[in-house]
Order: C-alpha cells, then sequence, then structure tokens
C-alpha cells in the first residue's frame, strides 16, 4: 500500500447518498475525509445513518450516490472480502463452530498462509489481548469481554490498516465497557491503525476519539475533537446530544462582534455568544452547560444579566450538587456545582440569582 | 439456615436432613406436573405403547397349534421328525379328537390358515378334513349301535356316564375347550362324570365330556336329551380295544355295565386312523405335513421373524428360502435406499429455499412460508393423485415434454407404477418437513456472521461453506431425521404411485394386514422396521449426535 503523509485523506467519502427504498435518503450527502491513523468515531441517535455509512465502507451496503475512498481510490465496486477491512460487530460474531485459534486463523487461512506462519500470527494477536490461554476454547466458554477481545483480535490478525468498529461494547457492563475502551484506545494507536468506530454512548466517543462525526437526520450535525464538540457545539443537535445542557429560547435584540443580548420568552434578558445568529430579531435557542451556571452573583462581573430562579430540587451526588431549578418559565433548569467547602446548599423553595460569563452561553439556532 | 457439619449431611433449619427438606418441598410440583402429563400419557399408552406392545407379541406367538390341537402336540413330541416317516398311530388317534373338537367349534381352518404361511396345502387339507372327522367316527357307531341299539339313545349314554368324583376331568376339559374357543366355559352342564367311569374309560369319559360341556354351554341344549357325538363312540372303541380297560370293563357293575361288556365281546372295526386319514388326504402321509406341525408346535416362534427375512424354519434348522420366494430383504433394502434418496432429494430442494426464506423480509418470508404450507391443508390423497395425473405417460408432464420436443411421442417417460413416481411424490410431500426444521434453525444464524467472514476476507462460497452450512447443519440433521423416518413408514403414495417397482415394506405389512390376514408376518414385519429405525437413529446419534439437531431456537 502506498505511503500515505500525515493529513493525507486515508478514507474520504464524497457526495455520498443511501436510500434503501428510493423514496427516503437515509444518508444525506456525506463528506467525510479521515488521515491515516485517526480514531474516529461515528455518533448519533438510532436511524440517524451512522450504520449505514459504516456499512457502506465495509461494502456491505453500496452507496446509490457518491464516491468512497480508501487510500485514494475508489472502493465502490470492491467487494467486502477484498477489501482488506477488518471489522469487529456489536455481537463479536466469533463463529461458535470453531474455537478462539480457528476464529483467528481463518483470515488467514482464507488468504492462503502456512500453517507456521498463521499460528505464530494467531498467537501474536492473541497475546496481544492478552487470550493466548484461550485458543482452544470455544466462543461460548468466554466471557462478554473475553469474546470481546478476540472479536478485536481476529479484526487485527490479518493487520488491516482500516478497522471499522460498529458498537463493540454494547453488550458489555458498565465497568468492563470502561476498560476496554481505555484498551481499544491504546492498542489502535500503538498500532497505529485507522480506526473508525460506531456508537450511540457520547462519553465513549468523547474519551476514545481524535474526532468525532456527531450524525443527525442522515448528515454529520459536526466534526471536531471532542473538547471542541463539548465546548463549542455548532447547534443545538449537538448541544443537547453531547452531555447535559440547559435551553432556554428567546429573540436576539442585539448584536456586537462575538456578543449579543438576548430577550427570552419570559421577558428577561441575558448576555450571549452568537453562534448560529447574525441578525437583531432572529429567533435563538441559548445554551448553557450546568457546570457554568454561577449561583454566586459575587464572582460575576457587575453589568453581567442575572435571571431569578427559585430552588426546586436539591441533590447531594458525592463529588457535586446537583440543583434544578425554577427559570424564566423552566423547571428543568439544572445546575451542578462542585462539592467544595465555601459551596452553600441550597434548599428547595430559596430564591436565587444566577447568572454566566457570556461566552458560556451559546446562541444556537432556534 | 442450614449448618454444614464435616462429617454428617446437611441440614435444614428444623434439624431434618436438607435433602429430605427439599425433597418433600419439591413432591408438590413433582405431583402436579405428573397431573398435568397424566392425560397425554394415558392416551399415549392406550394408543400407542400398547398396541407397541402387542405387536412385538404378536411377532412371535403361536399358541394356536397347541389350543387347537393340544393332544397331537403332546403326542409329537416324542417323534422322531428327522425321521423321514409318519408319525405313530397314537398321533393320528389324537390327531382325530382334537380335530373333531376343532370343526365341532369351527377352529380348524383357522389352524390350517397359519400353518399354510409356512407350508402351502395345509389351509384346504384342515378344511377338508375337518368335514371329514363325523365319517371316521360314523364306521365306530354304527358298528356300536348293530351291537347293542340303547347305545342309540343319547339317554343310555347319560346314565352310564354319569356319576360321581368326574369334576377334575370336566374341569380340564373346560381348560381345553376355552383355549380352543377362547370363549368362557363355565356354567353349569346338568351332567356329572362318574370317576369309575373316567378311570376305567379314560378316553370315552374325555370325548363325552367335551360332548357335554359343548351341548350345555354352547348349543344350551340338555346333555341327557342328546345323542353323543362320532367321537364318543370312536373313543368307545378305542378304550376298549385295549385288553387292560377290556378287562377292567369285565368287572365293572354300575349302569350299563353289561351292554359295556356286551361290547367288549363283539366284533369291532379294525379302523386304523392313519390309514383314514391316508384315505381323506394323500397328504397326511406325507412326512412334510407333519414335521410342518410338528416345527410349529412351540407356543413361541421365531417363523414370522425368519420369513420376515426370506428365511425358514425346517427340521434341519434355519434355511433359506426358495429363489422365487425371497422378497422381504431386497423390499426393506429399498424402501432403505429410496428413502435415502429422498431425504437427500428433500435436503437439495428444500435448503436453498429454507435459506430463501430466513433471510427475506418477514412480510415476504411470510407468503411465501404460507407456499410451503399450502401442502398441508390439502389432502395426502388429493396430493398423490395429483402426482398421477401429472406423472402418467399421457399425463402433463409428458404432454409437455412432448409438445417442446424433449422426449419423442413414441418414447414418453415412464414416470410413474415405479420408483421415480414414488421418488419424485413422495420428496414432494415430505419436502416440508425439511423446509421447517431447516429454516428455523438458519432464522437462529444471524447474518452478521456471513458479513464478519466475508470483512476476514472471505469469498461468497467460503463465507457460506465454513461459516453459514457448519451452523445449519442441525437443521439439516433434524429435517433428515424427520423425512427418512417419515419415509421409511411410508404407505399410501407408494401405494398409489408405486406400482410393484416403488411399493415399500409397509405396503407389504398392509398387504398382510387386511389382505392375507397374516398378522404375524405383518407384526415381525413391524417389529424389524421399528428396530431399524431405532438402530439408524442410534447410528445417527453416534455419527451426528443427537445434541446437534435442533427444530429451532
Amino acid at each position: 500500500m502506498a505511503e500515505t503523509h500525515e493529513g493525507e485523506a486515508f478514507v474520504e467519502f464524497e457526495r455520498v447518498q443511501k436510500s434503501y427504498d428510493g423514496e427516503t435518503l437515509v444518508v444525506k450527502d456525506l463528506n467525510l475525509s479521515m488521515p491515516k491513523g485517526e480514531f474516529l468515531t461515528m455518533l448519533g441517535p438510532s436511524g440517524s445513518g451512522k450504520t449505514t455509512c459504516l456499512m457502506m465502507l465495509a461494502g456491505f451496503e453500496t452507496a446509490t450516490h457518491g464516491d468512497i475512498r480508501l487510500d485514494g481510490k475508489s472502493i465502490n465496486d470492491i467487494p467486502p472480502h477484498k477489501r482488506g477491512i477488518g471489522m469487529v460487530f456489536q455481537n463479536y460474531a466469533l463463529f461458535p463452530h470453531m474455537t478462539i485459534g480457528e476464529n483467528l486463523a481463518f483470515p488467514l487461512e482464507v488468504r492462503k498462509m502456512g500453517k507456521t506462519v498463521r499460528d505464530e500470527k494467531v498467537k501474536r494477536a492473541l497475546d496481544m489481548v492478552e487470550m493466548g490461554a484461550f485458543a482452544n476454547r470455544r466462543p461460548a466458554q468466554l466471557s462478554g469481554g473475553q469474546q470481546q477481545r478476540v472479536a478485536l483480535a481476529r479484526a487485527l490478525v490479518f493487520e488491516p490498516e482500516l478497522v471499522l468498529m460498529d458498537e463493540p461494547l454494547g453488550a458489555l457492563d458498565k465497568q468492563l465497557r470502561e476498560k476496554m475502551q481505555f484498551e481499544i484506545t491504546h492498542l489502535a494507536h500503538n498500532l497505529g491503525i485507522t480506526t473508525v468506530y460506531v456508537t450511540h454512548d457520547q462519553t465513549e466517543a468523547l474519551t476514545m476519539s481524535d474526532r468525532v462525526a456527531v450524525f443527525d437526520d442522515g448528515r454529520i450535525q459536526q466534526l471536531a475533537p471532542p473538547d471542541e464538540l463539548y465546548e463549542a457545539p455548532q447547534n443545538s443537535f449537538v448541544a443537547q446530544f453531547i452531555g447535559e445542557n440547559n435551553t432556554l429560547s428567546g429573540v436576539v435584540t442585539q448584536i456586537e462582534n462575538d456578543k449579543c443580548i438576548v430577550r427570552l420568552d419570559s421577558g428577561e434578558e441575558i448576555d450571549a455568544k452568537p453562534v448560529n445568529v447574525s441578525e437583531v430579531g432572529e429567533r435563538t435557542t441559548v445554551s448553557i452547560r450546568p457546570e457554568r451556571v454561577e449561583t454566586n452573583k459575587d464572582r460575576l462581573s457587575d453589568d453581567a444579566h442575572t435571571l431569578k430562579a427559585e430552588v426546586l430540587e436539591f441533590i447531594y451526588m458525592g463529588d457535586i450538587f446537583r440543583t434544578r431549578l425554577r427559570v424564566a418559565n423552566s423547571e428543568e433548569f439544572i445546575v451542578k456545582t462542585r462539592n467544595a467547602p465555601d459551596q452553600p446548599r441550597l434548599r428547595p423553595g430559596e430564591q436565587i440569582e444566577i447568572g454566566w460569563l457570556p461566552e458560556d452561553c451559546r446562541a444556537l439556532d432556534a | 439456615m442450614s449448618e454444614t457439619n464435616n462429617s454428617g449431611p446437611m441440614l435444614a433449619a428444623d434439624g431434618t436432613p436438607l435433602k429430605e427438606s427439599l425433597g418433600r418441598a419439591l413432591r408438590r410440583q413433582k405431583i402436579r406436573g405428573l397431573a398435568l402429563v397424566a392425560p397425554l400419557l394415558l392416551f399415549v399408552l392406550l394408543t400407542f405403547v400398547i398396541p407397541i406392545v402387542s405387536m412385538l407379541v404378536r411377532s412371535v406367538e403361536n399358541q394356536i397349534v397347541s389350543d387347537t390341537i393340544p393332544g397331537t402336540v403332546t403326542a409329537l413330541s416324542n417323534w422322531d421328525r428327522q425321521a423321514g416317516q409318519t408319525p405313530p398311530e397314537e398321533v393320528f388317534q389324537k390327531l382325530f379328537f382334537d380335530m373333531f373338537n376343532a370343526a365341532e367349534a369351527k377352529e380348524h381352518t383357522k389352524l390350517g390358515t397359519r400353518l399354510n404361511y409356512e407350508n402351502t396345502g395345509l389351509a384346504s387339507l384342515f378344511r377338508t378334513s375337518g368335514r371329514s372327522m363325523d365319517d371316521i367316527g360314523e364306521v365306530f357307531q354304527d358298528a356300536i349301535e348293530d351291537t347293542d341299539s340303547r347305545f342309540e339313545e343319547g339317554a343310555f349314554w347319560y346314565e352310564m356316564m354319569s356319576g360321581a368324583g368326574g369334576e377334575a376331568v370336566i374341569a380340564e376339559r373346560r381348560a381345553r375347550w376355552e383355549s380352543l374357543t377362547g370363549d368362557n366355559m363355565s356354567g353349569d352342564i346338568g351332567f356329572t362324570l362318574s370317576q369309575d367311569v373316567a378311570t376305567m374309560l379314560p378316553t370315552t369319559a374325555a370325548a363325552y365330556t367335551d360332548f357335554a360341556i359343548w351341548t350345555a354351554i354352547e348349543d344350551s341344549d340338555v346333555v341327557a336329551e342328546e345323542d353323543p357325538w362320532e367321537a364318543v363312540y370312536a373313543a368307545l372303541a378305542v378304550d376298549l380295544r385295549d385288553p387292560s380297560r377290556a378287562a377292567a370293563v369285565a368287572g365293572y357293575g354300575g349302569p350299563g355295565a353289561e351292554a359295556l361288556q356286551a361290547l367288549t365281546a363283539a366284533e369291532m372295526p379294525v379302523l386304523s386312523f392313519t390309514d383314514a386319514f391316508a384315505e381323506l388326504d394323500d397328504d397326511w402321509a406325507s412326512p412334510g405335513v407333519w414335521q410342518t406341525i410338528a416345527v410349529y408346535s412351540p407356543n413361541y416362534t421365531s417363523g414370522y421373524f425368519l420369513n420376515s427375512v426370506d428365511r425358514e424354519l425346517t427340521v434341519d434348522g434355519v434355511e433359506a428360502r426358495p429363489d422365487n420366494e425371497r422378497l422381504y430383504i431386497k423390499l426393506f433394502g429399498r424402501t432403505l435406499w429410496m428413502s435415502l434418496i429422498i431425504t437427500g432429494s428433500c435436503i437439495l430442494l428444500g435448503y436453498p429455499i429454507a435459506w430463501l426464506l430466513a433471510n427475506l423480509p418477514v412480510r415476504t418470508a411470510n407468503v411465501l412460508m404460507i407456499l410451503v404450507l399450502l401442502p398441508f391443508w390439502t389432502s395426502l390423497l388429493v396430493r398423490t393423485s395429483a402426482w398421477k395425473v401429472l406423472l402418467q405417460q399421457q399425463g402433463v408432464i409428458n404432454e409437455l415434454l412432448v409438445w417442446l420436443g424433449f422426449v419423442d411421442d413414441a418414447n414418453r417417460l415412464i414416470l410413474m407404477n415405479n420408483s421415480t413416481g414414488t421418488i419424485i411424490a413422495m420428496t414432494h410431500i415430505l419436502l416440508p418437513f425439511m423446509i421447517l426444521p431447516l429454516y428455523s434453525v438458519m432464522k437462529t444464524v444471524p447474518p452478521t456472521y456471513l458479513r464478519a467472514a466475508k470483512s476476514l476476507g472471505a469469498t461468497n462460497w467460503t463465507a457460506f461453506w465454513r461459516v453459514y452450512f457448519p451452523q445449519s447443519v442441525p437443521g439439516i440433521g433434524a429435517g433428515s431425521i424427520l423425512v427418512f423416518i417419515l419415509a421409511i413408514g411410508y404407505y399410501i403414495t407408494p401405494e398409489i404411485v408405486g406400482g410393484t417397482d416403488g411399493v415399500f415394506i409397509s405396503n407389504r405389512i398392509a398387504y398382510h394386514i387386511s389382505r392375507s390376514l397374516n398378522w404375524g408376518l405383518a407384526a415381525a414385519l413391524g417389529t424389524i422396521l421399528l428396530v431399524l429405525v431405532l438402530a439408524l437413529y442410534w447410528v445417527y446419534d453416534q455419527i451426528v449426535g443427537i445434541d446437534n439437531v435442533k427444530l429451532g431456537g
């Protein structure tokens, strides 16, 4: 395979569309390009088109329109078994009638490798996922986590340059899932493999990926590194989908550079950073993270707008406090505060004033 | 809470052993479970287990010979059957009295039919001889009545034979009638046998008691008013032939003593039973007939089973039947072979359909499934008859082939009344039994396995053969067992489209049950078929493993 330089596209989707029934598009105009060695996660609710994209890349679905390129070459007409892409399936898809060793040897066998080479590669791959002792077991004799490791080893044993993973950790319990997230990222980075990872779990996406593509309605809503995605969502869907989020709707009354004032439907005014708004009078949804809300008025600048709030509920969660407030007619306004000695514990019914730094409150599309 | 003790069993909280405690707790559940299966269990027992057991018994049962001619069978046990000579006079004499009773009860033809299975011709021999027993007896009757006319009267006989102490003889004769006719022979007969007469004239006592029991119970007549059977006269003559019995009569003083004493002095016909039978039919003088009777006289016989495998029991042991009578081994072989072909064709035709069903969208799959199940909704007879219409030489298929020019009009294909017809029709009829288990197993194989295999570099064929096919094997196994076992016992279809070359062993069994009425042979053939299926099932279990058979899930 030709040498690819950092930054050059290794996997490319160009104007890709997919329709199953000829009436609706499941994937609408997808453009994506990822460099070699990147760990990219496709994140989105079910039905958002992310799995379809993965299947088109693997070759199990054909694009209705557009071009998918791997290492500069169009792969639209290459059947799946010739693409040389490793894949980890949701339920592992380990062949139940073969032992672990046979499962791993399968891709090498169909590539007509000799037995000695095969055995060596299988052993190395199993050792890599610390499953060397299980070569003679059957998949059914392994736990979910062990099967997951074997599935990973099988997808890597024939040394593909691109590995696709379709919600591989969905069936594991929380603790195991976190451990495997860590192991998969390490393995991918150490081996320098390009990885496309599909999940609907945003924590998984944020912790594992170099970049995350948020899918909704057949389009990529935002493609960005995890921190940017969380802190600077480009639209209200991304803001809602990634992490917890408070939203208030209103109309822009004043706008200058990267600051604007929004009059909420309740009549109060707040400060915000214009992201998807450009004109006065435009309707907007402002988004603010619960941990960026300030309940101590003294810490805000004097000219900052504040809102009156009534404490509805106070939940002690150990490291943080979670407070539910009634703010501007909304009863679902959440504030998270760190459990620190100087942090007051609010009681239901208490009247307080809240505010925030203008750059933390993003005025997005309505 | 239970308490562990290193030396003793685990104890429950109240000190009883935990096992006992658990057993008590589970007992109620077990009883309830049993109550739930009880109706089906009873049904299966009555309609399945009992008939099968009765079939097994019938295949070796042979009491008919010793029930019908018990005296002859006992007498024959001393006869040297290999010597190639007819039995001694004593055997013929026993045969006369046995046959006389059997003819009265009309049981002799059944024995003839039974023995005819082993030696053709015995049915007519027994039928005609039975009718002539009276004639042999009449010879003695005429002689006795000529000597003393009192012997013509039933009342005289009654008075002479009556007395006390002969209950044992009456009971024995009752039992003999019962085993001969199968009827209940108890009840008052209005006759008590004199023990003195029974001791003095045992043959006569037995013959008269037989007559008395039959007259009173079967004919519902008064014994004293009826004239005795010819056999009674013959018995008296036989008794008086014996010098020691004649001497006993000379010293007798009971009723009718002087009439008896007069008889001993009179000239009696010197009729030999051997000659009498030989005169009735030459066959009685043939050692072969007697060998057959002797070989088949035990209560249980392997004859039916030997017959089922083209062997026969002779005086020299087990021998192969003559070539022109061999039938069943060939038929068993054909049944097995054709069932295998049918199973194979069902796999070949059913596998792709099942695959399609399992992989199509549910809505389309349901429509296809209805097409698969459609044959179940029409009568088997209708379907088979439809095949008859299709397969005839002037039938739809031949007409089509001729019209298309594939087949010459003069050389129409013979698709029916041979094994081809049976295979075609049975494959069609049994196909759903292959498709359904295959489908339900394939349904459980997720399509991701194929995708996984392809993503690992396998071509479509390799992915199918190495990954999908092994996982569908349990379905093939289940379908094959089902189809094979159904095929091996199939009856209607081979009967209608099979002609002579395409019939199965079941057709032969049906023939023996409903036409030749040789139920013993039918039972033996059925038992062999049952054992064969069980044996094949065992072999299958050894090779494939019955755990590997799935009907789905």
